[in-house]
């Protein structure tokens, strides 16, 4: 479990997390929610340990996400962020392979080429192999992203907007991977994910943290959390909610 | 191609070092090739030393077209150099063994470089623009300073500072080439032990951090190293400017690696093969009619502006 306890943060003195609390699962897709400039990337990248907070703790199965070495924090998370840009020529087995330092230091074994290996069947990479990143489409380039977290094969993966900008097929195909790979019957692996398309956080979230202006607005199980008049509030939108063939769907007035 | 790169660079290298000093061959063989093997030591040296700081600066700052010698590193040197013989005079500074002299202005350089260029380059990294107009102000200022402070010295000391300072290839004291090499081998062993970590940090601070490594200590230590090697070639012979970014640029484009136990070493031979063709040029052909600088700073000059004018036609179409 991931505990957020009463985080309070500011960057470059504007308070940007005003006493946040959460408790996230271990497993399962957890989507943090919230309108532009609620603090769900700084939340995130707290959750990470790579902001220091003004007051609070975030401890990850017990401990204290601060008080780790980056190298022990890397064995406990993964982080991706929003728009990631690699500035070196590289190609997808050489960041495959970058994802898998926390576990080489810098000297791959065997046991990381085989970690590669599995990644690429998951996430459908074999071919791309060794094609450069900057040759690569929008959703490949993101499906090699997020295959470069999960081979750092930490208990939680954290995801800032790994949806932006994709093709509503492309989004699918990793919510669908993400979803296989958190789940709770079978993994034991957390994904923290955070989203701005609410139709793929009410098909695909177990759990929801929504954030607004810096406060958690409210938390739980996804299908009990996400209600018609609670993300009304949180947007200031309102939103119909209805169940088609089985499934809930959202959409605004 | 790639694998190829570093065996070939090597071989290159060693060719190049056969022509100069076996070119046509004057007698005395054996007096003429101990001063042209002096002088070749020298360039190998520098040019390697040059070579491997730029790749390292490159990478902590993540940008391809700056270099210590365009932010100023040696030219803080320099003024460092300037400073220590106009406060405890030119006489003292000459009585001192060389050595201390060296590993004090050494010390300086890179307390001074970590205080400048840690704050600049830290502050306004994610502004490329900025970065390089900073570091360019920032040289320009030091090299005033510098020059000013030669100017308000007596002719005498000046004169101290000179022969410290442009201690060109022709005139290397032996004990001083044996010293920064066994400096520079201290340092390019410390490079080495680095180079995995360097790889990562080439990913940036955030992604780099998250992958569990100590991105401000890399730094802090990565700096320190480029402050030796900086100090090791400008002690020997000067500043030269765009040496450093005509080498890295180059072991980028031969190697087209991401990995600094590749990147390191070919930038290293390429530094000191253009310091030898340089200088094979500059004394066979030209008849020492020119600097060495120049024509480094002539095609290096160029090559920058190259760089500058591509990156823009990057950026828009990204």
């Amino acid at each position: 479990m991931i505990d957020i306890h009463d985080v309070s943060l500011k960057l470059e003195g504007a308070p940007i997390l005003k006493g946040v609390s959460a408790k996230i699962p271990p497993t399962g897709i957890t989507a943090i929610i919230g309108p532009n400039g609620a603090g769900k990337s700084t939340l995130l990248h707290a959750m990470a340990g790579l902001l220091p907070l003004s007051s609070g703790q975030i401890s990850i199965s017990d401990h204290n996400i601060h008080r780790l070495s980056p190298m022990r924090r890397a064995t406990y998370i993964s982080l991706l962020t929003q728009r990631e840009a690699v500035s070196v020529r590289l190609t997808v087995y050489d960041l495959l392979m970058f994802g898998r330092w926390p576990h080489h230091r810098g000297r791959p074994k065997e046991v990381d080429r085989q970690a590669i290996a599995e990644a690429a069947e998951i996430f459908d990479l074999k071919p791309l192999f060794s094609r450069r990143l900057d040759t690569l489409s929008g959703g490949q380039r993101q499906r090699a992203f997020v295959a470069m977290s999960y081979v750092q094969n930490t208990p939680y993966m954290l995801l800032d907007e790994p949806l932006a900008a994709l093709d509503p097929r492309y989004a699918v195909d990793i919510m669908k991977r993400l979803s296989s790979l958190s789940d709770p019957q079978k993994q034991d692996r957390g994904v923290v994910i955070v989203l701005h398309d609410l139709a793929m956080a009410i098909r695909y979230a177990d759990y929801c943290v929504a954030l607004k202006e810096g406060k958690t607005a409210f938390e739980g199980v996804a299908d009990e959390a996400l209600t018609e008049e609670r993300l009304t509030d949180l947007y200031d939108t309102a939103f119909t909610i209805v169940e088609v063939k089985g499934k809930r769907v959202i959409s605004t007035d | 191609m790639a694998r190829y790169a570093l065996p070939s660079l090597f071989i290159v290298n060693l060719i190049l070092c056969g022509l100069f000093l076996f070119w046509a061959l004057p007698q005395p063989a054996g007096f003429i090739l101990s001063l042209r093997g002096t002088k070749l030591f020298a360039l190998l040296l520098v040019g390697a030393a040059t070579g491997m700081a730029t790749v390292i600066f490159q990478t902590i700052t993540q940008n391809r077209l700056l270099t210590p010698g365009i932010v100023g590193f040696d030219a803080l040197f320099v003024l460092i150099q300037t400073l220590l013989v106009l406060f405890l005079g030119g006489a003292a500074v000459a009585q001192l063994p060389s050595h201390l002299v060296f590993l004090v202005e050494a010390v300086f350089l890179l307390g001074a470089a970590l205080a400048l260029f840690g704050i600049v380059l830290r502050k306004g990294a994610h502004d490329i623009l900025r970065l390089v107009l900073t570091g360019v102000i920032c040289g320009v200022l030091l090299r005033g300073l510098a020059g000013f402070a030669q100017r308000v010295m007596e002719p005498s000391e000046f004169a101290v500072v000179q022969q410290a300072m442009f201690a060109s290839f022709n005139a290397v004291p032996m004990g001083q080439l044996i010293f920064s090499t066994l400096i520079l081998g201290l340092t390019a062993a410390a490079c080495w032990a680095l180079a995995s970590q360097l790889d990562l940090a080439s990913l940036g601070r955030t992604k780099a951090t998250s992958l569990g490594l100590r991105y401000d200590r890399l730094v802090f230590i990565a700096l320190a190293l480029v402050s030796l090697l900086v100090a090791v070639s400008t002690a020997l012979v000067g500043p030269i400017i765009f040496l450093g970014l005509l080498a890295a640029s180059l072991a980028h484009a031969i190697t087209k690696s991401h990995r600094h136990a590749v990147l390191l070493p070919a930038a290293a031979f390429i530094g000191a093969s253009i310091l030898v063709v340089g200088q094979f040029i500059f004394e066979r052909l030209l008849g020492l009619q020119s600097t060495l600088a120049v024509i480094i700073e002539f095609f290096g000059g160029l090559l920058f502006l190259m760089l500058v004018l591509r990156r823009r036609e990057n950026d828009r179409y990204s």
